[in-house]
This record gives C-alpha cells, sequence and structure tokens, in this order.
C-alpha cells in the first residue's frame, strides 16, 4: 500500500500535515507523540521580526468550532532558524514555514531568508483575518494574491504553496492569482470570519471583535471550496478545515486534496494526526486501494 | 511531563449545588503534578462541546487526583453527570509556572469564591515545612467552601464575606494587610477574582514580598500552541504576551500586567 503524496515537489510519507498555528513548532506534541510519523509539520505563523499577537481574550468556543484572534505572535524568523529548526530537523518529517508579513516588502525580505534555510517548503499565508495589515488585505483577489506570490516566487526556489481565505465570493478567483504567479500549489481555507457576543455583556466575546472560525463547524464549506479549486486549478491543493480523523481526510483528498492539514482537531487530542493517518490506512485497506493518490479528487458528483 | 489517559472516576461528591468535587485514578499524574497545575479535560467524546476545559487540581492523595469545578456551561453540565466507575479523558498535569514555597517560613494564602480550589494542595505542601496563613473571601455564607478542609491545613484560617453574614465582615485582603503589620510574611500566594488578585499584587510590591498569583484566561489548546491565553508581561515599554497555560498558571505578581 503507498500513502506517499507529492505535494507542490514536497514528497511526503503520507498525505497528513498538522496546520500552521495549532501546532507551534512542534516541541510541545513530541511529548504525545511521534512526531517522525507525520507527512509534514507545518509551523506557527512565522514573519521577518517577532510579533506580540492580539489583545485577550482571543479565543473562544463556538458549536463544534473555535474562534480565534491571536494576531500572529510569533518569536520572528531569526529566531525559529536558531531554536526550532535544527530541533525540528532531527525528525523524518517535513517541515513547511508558515510565513506572513504586513507588507509586500516583508514578504519578499522573509521569503529571501527563508529560502536558505534548509526547508522543505513555504506556506505564504495571504490569509489571516486577525491582523490590521498584511496577510488576508492581499488574499481576497486575484490580483493581490498574484502580486506577493510573483514577487515571492523571484526570490524563493523552494517549493511554494499559497494560503487562501475563505471569505471571498469565488474562491477559484484567487486561487488563480497564486497559480499564474508561479505557485507550486494552494492551501485552503484558512478560518472564516466570524463572531461571539456575551448576551449578559452585550459586547463581543473576543477583544478584537471578530476573529477566524475554525474545527469541525467549517468543514463542509472547506470540503466543497477544495473541490472547486481542485478542479479549476493544475497545481495541487493542501485541504483543511475540520478535519478530526481519517475518514475526514479521506473525504478532503476524494474532494481534489493532494494532501490535508489538521488544524483545530491537535487542541482536543494530541494524538489526532497519528490516528487520522491510521484511519487513512484502514479505509485504503478496506477499499483495496494500493496507491493512495488514486483517489484525489475521485468523488463523483451527482 | 504531562501526560493524556482515561482516568478512572472514584468518588464524586456534591459541595453545593453547582460545585462538584470529582477524585480520579492516575497515578503518573498524582506522582508529577505540583501544587498550581491544572488538567484539560475532554468531557465527551463528540466533537460538541469542541474543545476541553481546563480544571485546576485541588488535591493529591496517593494514586488519586483531585480537581473541584463549577458548573458554568454545557461542558461542566455534561462533566457533573459523569458517574464512579467511568473513564475520564484527562491531559495534564499542565502549567510549567506552578506555585514555589520552599524556604519561605511564614506565608500567606488569599483566596476568594471558586479560586480557592487550587491553594489547597499548596496550602497542605506547605504546611509541613512553614507556617501558613490563609485568607478565603466569599461573597455571602452561602458561598462559604472548603472551610474545615482548609483548616486542617492552615495554622490560621481567617473566613470574611462581604455581607458579613458569615465570620468575618469585608476583604480577605484587608485581614491579611493587618496580620503582615505584626508578623513577618515571606511569601503571599493567591487565586481568585481580578480585583482581589490586583490588591494583592499592589500589596506585595508596596511591602517588597515576594508573591506569586495564579491566573485563568480563556483556553484553547491548554499545552501552549494555540497562544489564546494571553496575559500581558511586564516589559516596559515593549508589548510582550505570554500565556497562562504554559507560562502560568501561576505567575510571579512582578512579572505580569493584569
Amino acid at each position: 500500500m503507498n500513502t506517499e503524496v507529492n505535494l507542490a515537489g514536497i514528497k511526503m510519507k503520507n498525505p497528513v500535515t498538522v496546520a500552521s498555528g495549532t501546532f507551534g513548532y512542534g516541541r510541545e506534541f513530541d511529548e504525545f507523540i511521534d512526531l517522525n510519523k507525520l507527512g509534514g509539520i507545518i509551523t506557527k505563523g512565522t514573519s521577518l521580526k517577532p510579533r506580540p499577537g492580539n489583545k485577550p481574550p482571543r479565543v473562544c468556543e463556538t458549536t463544534a468550532g473555535m474562534l480565534n484572534s491571536i494576531g500572529l505572535q510569533n518569536p520572528g524568523v531569526e529566531y525559529f532558524m536558531e531554536k526550532d529548526l535544527p530541533w525540528l530537523r532531527q525528525f523524518d518529517t517535513k517541515v513547511i514555514v508558515n510565513a506572513c508579513g504586513s507588507s509586500i516588502e516583508e514578504y519578499v525580505e522573509l521569503a529571501k531568508v527563508l529560502n536558505t534555510l534548509d526547508i522543505d517548503g513555504v506556506e505564504l499565508n495571504l490569509s489571516c483575518p486577525n491582523v490590521k495589515a498584511g496577510c488576508m488585505a492581499f488574499g481576497t483577489s486575484y490580483e493581490g494574491v498574484k502580486e506577493v506570490t510573483s514577487k515571492v516566487r523571484k526570490v524563493l526556489d523552494k517549493p511554494l504553496i499559497v494560503k487562501l481565505t475563505p471569505n471571498v465570493t469565488d474562491i477559484v478567483e484567487p486561487a488563480r492569482g497564486a497559480e499564474d504567479a508561479g505557485a507550486d500549489g494552494v492551501s485552503l481555507i484558512n478560518t472564516l470570519l466570524g463572531m461571539s457576543i456575551d448576551i449578559e455583556k452585550r459586547r463581543p466575546v473576543l477583544a478584537n471583535n471578530m476573529g477566524g472560525l475554525s474545527g469541525p463547524a467549517v468543514k463542509p464549506v472547506a470540503v466543497r471550496m477544495v473541490y472547486q479549486v481542485a478542479k479549476a486549478l493544475k497545481i495541487p491543493v493542501l485541504g483543511l478545515g475540520g478535519i478530526v480523523n481519517g475518514n475526514d481526510v479521506i473525504e478532503f483528498m476524494l474532494a481534489g486534496a493532494t494532501a490535508v492539514s489538521i488544524g483545530t482537531g491537535n487542541f482536543i487530542e494530541p494524538e489526532v494526526s497519528i490516528k487520522a493517518i491510521e484511519g487513512v490506512e484502514e479505509y485504503l485497506k478496506r477499499h483495496n486501494i494500493e496507491d493512495i493518490n488514486s483517489i484525489i479528487g475521485q468523488v463523483q458528483m451527482n | 511531563m504531562p501526560i493524556h489517559a482515561k482516568c478512572k472516576l472514584v468518588k464524586k461528591e456534591k459541595l453545593r449545588e453547582d460545585i462538584f468535587k470529582f477524585s480520579v485514578e492516575s497515578t503518573e499524574i498524582a506522582k508529577t503534578a505540583k501544587a498550581g497545575q491544572f488538567l484539560e479535560i475532554r468531557v465527551t467524546d463528540e466533537i460538541e462541546p469542541l474543545l476541553r476545559r481546563p480544571i485546576s487540581i485541588y488535591n493529591i492523595e496517593g494514586n488519586l487526583v483531585e480537581f473541584i469545578f463549577q458548573v458554568k456551561g454545557k461542558g461542566t453540565e455534561i462533566l457533573k453527570e459523569r458517574e464512579i466507575g467511568e473513564y475520564i479523558d484527562i491531559l495534564g498535569p499542565l502549567g510549567r509556572g506552578t506555585f514555589d514555597y520552599k524556604n519561605k517560613k511564614n506565608i500567606a494564602i488569599i483566596g476568594g469564591g471558586i479560586g480557592v480550589f487550587p491553594l489547597y494542595e499548596l496550602a497542605k505542601e506547605a504546611k509541613e515545612n512553614s507556617k501558613v496563613n490563609i485568607y478565603l473571601g466569599f461573597r455571602n455564607k452561602e458561598l462559604v467552601l472548603l472551610e474545615d478542609e482548609f483548616r486542617k491545613v492552615s495554622d490560621k484560617l481567617v473566613i470574611t464575606t462581604d455581607d458579613g453574614s458569615y465570620k468575618e465582615k469585608g476583604f480577605a485582603i484587608d485581614f491579611l494587610k493587618q496580620d503582615a503589620e505584626n508578623e513577618k510574611i515571606d511569601g503571599i500566594y493567591a487565586c481568585g477574582p481580578l480585583p482581589m488578585l490586583k490588591a494583592v499584587q499592589s500589596f506585595a510590591k508596596e511591602k517588597n514580598i515576594p508573591c506569586q498569583i495564579s491566573l485563568e484566561e480563556r483556553m484553547g489548546c491548554g499545552i501552549g500552541v494555540c497562544l489564546g491565553c494571553a496575559v500581558k508581561v511586564n516589559a516596559g515599554e515593549e508589548l510582550v504576551y505570554t500565556h497562562v497555560c504554559k507560562a502560568g498558571p501561576v505567575f510571579d505578581a512582578n512579572v505580569v500586567e493584569i
């Protein structure tokens, strides 16, 4: 049975990665799971300089999901390359850095640094809904995505995956922007912009008022968008949004994803990614499928 | 090091209509847990409610780990229905910021309302080598909890109610302040509502007494990856956030801005 997939030039032993912002840089999960078993680790969103993040409360639970407005708190790329990357590299898993910035110049500077590092790829974050400048501001239009992606592409030789926001009318447009700019793949979906109100205080629960919705609640939206993008684009799709088990992984792959990320599920069960890999293997066995690649995009529409 | 395990519920006690004490079996957690740490409890195997519930450790006895929780929403509503003999999904013990009472001869512990729970294990452990004064404040007589338990692990116990309906009338901090005039206090440890923590923090600073406070904030993961439970660090002009679940929940009162 073959579970190896090739995502945008990144050969992974299985299609399961862990999503940016839900796994730190891996250390916390090393206490619970064997990181060697993961297809890949996508790091916490990392910027050129450290970012303090937003005021608390930053998270709140919603029905079958949660809202977050972390605001890309991270120690910056220098800290990452000195402290976390050497540690991460001891594991036999792919390391993909989620890169975020407030301006095109910042994305480009960061990409130049990332190009020199021993990493397997870059996930360009054009989709965080929780920061004032950059990120999602670029990610909602064809032109915006194309402009940032093409400038990053010029300085980055490593596999480049553009992470897209679902907060758009037509997800295929920004996805095409990434493809036309030379991206090797796209990942979707980032969180859906939402709001939760404390009815006693008559105020939003989050200090930032709005935040990104994630968890099983968003899965059908994510599956739909992955399907639409995979159908329209030639480059591969990394699918995510509410995955908590192997069946969910299969569902995303049938919709067209070449690989997937598990995000919020990591908060509930630290072992969720490993269990999902096992679940995928069981599915393949049960259906006598020799090669996992043969199910990608194989949903039969009604 | 935290573990993830299903732990058998062996004792369940209703302390008040909305407050429950659970005793679960876990040799591993009991062996490694430190005073001030907490557990992340999954109340259901379903995806709703989704997140784990952070609940502080109340007491460790042999291979038993005890926690007390107030029923506040859908998660704790489900949790309170769990029966003896069932297994509870626990991640813990969590938090690297724990109570440090070693080498302190005279300590003062101050708690308010449901914030008193994480202070019991601290008092019990500290009592072995230190003189322990405990000050617990509640809104009124009906809300007073665990008086006998705290009496056993203290040299002096002061219970206050805001309205004077039971024992001393007033705020617990005022009685701590009074005693501090006449006795030497080498360390203050606090957990409770924010106004209390602020008062304790500023008193400790004024008197230059080492002080630790246990904080809470809305949490996502409980293990330091989602960065949800942010608390501001006292870093001058620079804005720096640390996180309750990993750096805390117990902090040096001088380090955090609350």
